[in-house]
């Protein structure tokens, strides 16, 4: 078996007393689907922090396609081909939606510092753009202010700027967060029809969306890994259900 | 020594003015530009009373009353749009004020220097040592340190204080103990620009008052507020009694470099411990 | 788009028009705008378009005017000391300014960036060598093959050429790819991170653009009154190409311009009325903040689109 492409070694993250994350291992294949569950305060987020070099660990490292990334800026992290969408829609408000999916697609291009290059075309001409816009449903429009966007478009482009990147492991926290059913669907099937070579971590609450997509799940507790394994495995451990599916709750 | 309370009471009346300007930022997260008009309209305020009725005493009680409502009005109707728009819109806002205030000044009052002579029963000089130091002075010391004694039990002791402190480090808590934020954002900003009125008044029978005492302190209260830690009252005393001394004999010393140190302190406190001396980590 | 160029077009030909068509008073003016509109532009650069409010602007612009004075007075009036020294010099201190300020953020860089202005400025006041207080006096024009600048249509002209110059270049910066990724950082620093630009260094080559361009602004400043002194690296010199910058319409070059006019011309207008001027400027600043942050461009742009 080849070596993982993600591979977190006992991570662990105090914010003052409290351990937010305590220890945590895991490692993800590349090509594979993973999901991220667990009650909120798990430290889901706070391991996409730490991956993507928001946060840097109070102990433990994180290796990337056989290299050590912790202590690379977060921009550093990026470029080696890690993108992440957020929990909240984090784009370019006051951009086109276009516009957003271009700077995602130019992150680290050598024109960016050509500063007498003469202006490039609008965005919703370039392929590239196309291309992410299509996948992400969002073709035609591409010229609306990305504040302008309906809440369900917006999260469709937050998952169009990190796909722009090009990035080999891409993370995804709460893709389908305050969407209606409708487009909740929409979303999973924009996700399922996402390219195999993307690895994908994604944190979710939707637990139909969980067993729909995912290879293998982990289940975060108390900044801990309580469980890991194939979906049905995961759904059927007695630990797993007393945490958080038991009372119903959460999901 | 006489070097030594000269600085001791300029570090005091530095105090005064950047208490007000560093409660204000640990509160409403706003670098008041406009804290120095504050302290020059109220050096003019405090004049119009003394000359008026002919009290020293009543000038230093009415002058920071008047000016801590000109600072409630303006939080209420100009600050209070901007909270969601960040800090360069606030920062740009308190700016413009400046420019006004400095005309007000001047079409209200003329642009020559005015002062008042200090209360009898506070002229004269005391022999010290070998040298002899106004009683006035003595006075300014003495005052400043009172004020820092209050102003500590009334963030210590008090449930306003304790809420400001809670502010200081977290308005969001603080809207969940079911404070209103609004109105503690009102009365922190109305009292620190009565403090800088306060200092304004304190001020005039040392330095006198012309209009551009305002800007021309400011820079000074900004540097104490960045050295002893944004948002920190023991901060803003450390801060007040080393800018003070540091003023007073660096102009002795060394007089044509003591100003550019001191901004390179500023600068160098910035960049190496944001926090300052006492300040906490805001996020 | 088109017609915007064709306006911009036709107020050049009639602002280079001008010494021929009106008085030496308002020709003055129009030069004092042009030059102070070069500057605001440039501050404008790492306001509006990168979203750096930066206080210490004005030591460029300064800088730029003491190195001119020195190097036309000392050295030789010529096309290097007035415009290339200036710039160079402006560009270096910029670099190594914005170097340090950019590490911090907001209020933080503003204080910091006003600090740095102050050290300037507290250099400036206190050496005799540059005049203290009083600054540098008697600066010449300089000479240009066969120009003599000091004929008032000709110094017009050669302002008016430094600012277009400036205009066409920050408009290339500005539209080129670089101006989009400092839209992107002013729109949303941390996601731009997070994407994988080096965001800190897009910040200080737009910090180091103009603060060179602010050094050739400061340059004019100090042929244009024949002097310079401490004042302009005084940090209020920043804020009021703010206050210009916030009234014409930051994120864009002809509001700052049109600040730069209003300005100007306002306080000219006022102050032969009334001596209140700064009142109602000020005044009038704090209600573009509060009710039109978009500045008169904005406020144009709204009427326009009904």
């Amino acid at each position: 078996m080849s070596d993982p492409l993600l591979r977190c070694h006992a991570l662990t993250r105090r914010f003052g007393a409290l351990a937010a994350l305590n220890g945590v291992s895991l490692e993800v294949e590349a090509r594979e689907r993973r999901a991220i569950i667990g009650p909120n305060g798990a430290g889901k987020t706070t391991l996409f922090d730490l991956i993507t070099g928001e946060l840097t660990p109070s102990a433990g490292h994180v290796e990337f396609a056989g290299r050590t990334i912790s202590g690379l800026p977060p921009h550093a992290v990026a470029r080696r081909g890690i993108s992440r969408s957020y929990q909240r829609t984090n784009a370019f408000r006051h951009l086109t939606a276009g516009e957003n999916l271009r700077l995602a697609a130019a992150a680290g291009a050598r024109e960016n510092f050509r500063l007498l290059a003469a202006p490039p075309p609008p965005a919703s001409t370039s392929a590239a753009v196309r291309e992410v816009a299509h996948a992400v449903g969002l073709g035609a429009r591409l010229d609306i202010l990305a504040g302008r966007l309906s809440h369900g478009e917006q999260r469709q482009l937050e998952l169009g700027i990190a796909l722009a990147t090009r990035p080999r492991l891409l993370l995804l926290d709460e893709p389908t967060a305050g969407m209606s059913p409708a487009e909740t669907q929409r979303m999973v099937r924009l996700l399922a029809a996402l390219p195999r070579e993307v690895t994908c971590l994604i944190i979710e609450h939707d637990m139909d969306l969980v067993f729909t997509l995912a290879d293998r799940v982990s289940v975060l507790h108390h900044g801990e890994v309580l469980a890991e394994g194939l979906p049905a495995a995961v759904r059927g451990d007695p630990r797993v259900h007393e945490v958080y599916l038991g009372s119903g709750g959460e999901a | 020594m006489a070097q030594a309370l000269n600085g001791l009471e300029y570090g005091m009346l530095l105090f005064l003015l950047s208490v007000g300007l560093t409660l204000i930022f640990g509160m409403l997260g706003v670098v008041n530009l406009a804290h120095g008009s504050f302290y020059a309209l109220g050096a003019y305020a405090g004049i119009a009373v003394a000359v008026f009725t002919g009290s020293f005493w009543l000038a230093l009680c009415v002058a920071p009353l008047v000016v801590a409502g000109v600072g409630a009005a303006i939080e209420r109707s100009c600050l209070r749009p901007l909270y969601a728009r960040g800090p360069n819109a606030q920062v740009l806002l308190t700016f413009g004020f400046i420019y006004v205030f400095d005309d007000l000044l001047r079409w209200l009052w003329g642009s020559h220097v005015r002062s008042v002579a200090p209360p009898a029963a506070l002229a004269g000089v005391v022999a010290l040592g070998p040298g002899r130091f106004p009683v006035y002075r003595i006075f300014v010391i003495l005052f400043g340190l009172a004020v820092a004694l209050l102003l500590w039990l009334a963030l210590e002791r008090t449930r306003l204080g304790a809420i400001v402190r809670a502010g200081v480090w977290d308005a969001e808590m603080a809207a969940g103990l079911g404070v209103n934020v609004a109105r503690v954002f009102t009365a922190v900003f109305a009292a620190g620009a009565g403090l800088a009125a306060l200092a304004g008044v304190v001020a005039v029978p040392i330095q006198a008052a012309y209009p551009g005492m305002g800007v021309e302190i400011l820079v000074r209260t900004l540097i104490v507020v960045v050295i002893g830690g944004l948002g920190s009252l023991e901060g803003s005393l450390a801060g007040s009694l080393i800018l003070g001394q540091a003023e007073t004999f660096g102009k002795a010393w060394l007089p044509d470099s003591s100003m550019f140190i001191i901004y390179g302190v500023m600068a160098a406190v910035l960049l190496l411990r944001p926090t300052g001396l006492f300040g906490r980590a805001l996020r | 788009m088109r017609s915007a160029r064709r306006l911009a077009l036709a107020g050049l030909v009639a602002v280079a028009a001008l010494p021929w068509l009106v008085g030496s008073y308002p020709v003055k003016l129009a030069q004092e705008i042009l030059i102070w509109g070069i500057f605001a532009m440039s501050l404008d650069l790492l306001m509006g378009y990168a979203g750096m409010l930066s206080f210490g602007h004005s030591a460029f612009f300064g800088l730029g005017g003491y190195v001119a004075a020195l190097a036309l007075r000392g050295w030789s009036p010529s096309l290097v000391s007035a415009l290339v020294l200036p710039a160079a010099a402006a560009a270096a201190a910029g670099l190594v300014v914005g170097f340090l300020s950019i590490r911090v953020s907001g209020v933080y860089f503003i204080m910091l960036t006003l600090a740095f202005s102050q050290m300037f400025y507290a250099a400036a006041f206190n050496a005799e060598w540059l005049g203290a207080s009083d600054g540098l006096p008697g600066v010449p024009r300089p000479r240009l093959i066969g120009l003599d600048l000091d004929r008032t249509e000709v110094f017009h002209l050669y302002i008016l050429a430094f600012f277009v110059l400036a205009l066409v270049a920050l408009a290339r910066v500005v539209r080129s790819p670089f101006g989009r990724v400092l839209r992107g950082v002013e729109d949303n620093e941390r996601r731009m991170v997070a994407l994988g630009y080096a965001v800190r260094r897009f910040k200080l080559a737009a910090f180091v653009v103009g603060a060179t361009i602010a050094g050739v602004a400061g340059s004019l400043e100090a042929q244009f009154n024949g002097y310079i002194s401490p004042e302009a690296l005084f940090w209020t010199t920043s804020g009021e190409a703010l206050l210009m910058v916030s009234i014409g319409g930051a994120g864009t070059l002809a509001g700052p311009v049109l600040g730069a006019a209003a300005f100007i011309g306002l306080q000219s207008l006022l102050s032969s009325y009334t001596e209140h001027w700064t009142l109602i400027l000020g005044a009038a600043f704090i209600g573009f903040v509060l009710w039109a942050p978009e500045g008169l461009l904005g406020l144009a742009r709204r009427e326009a689109g009904g």
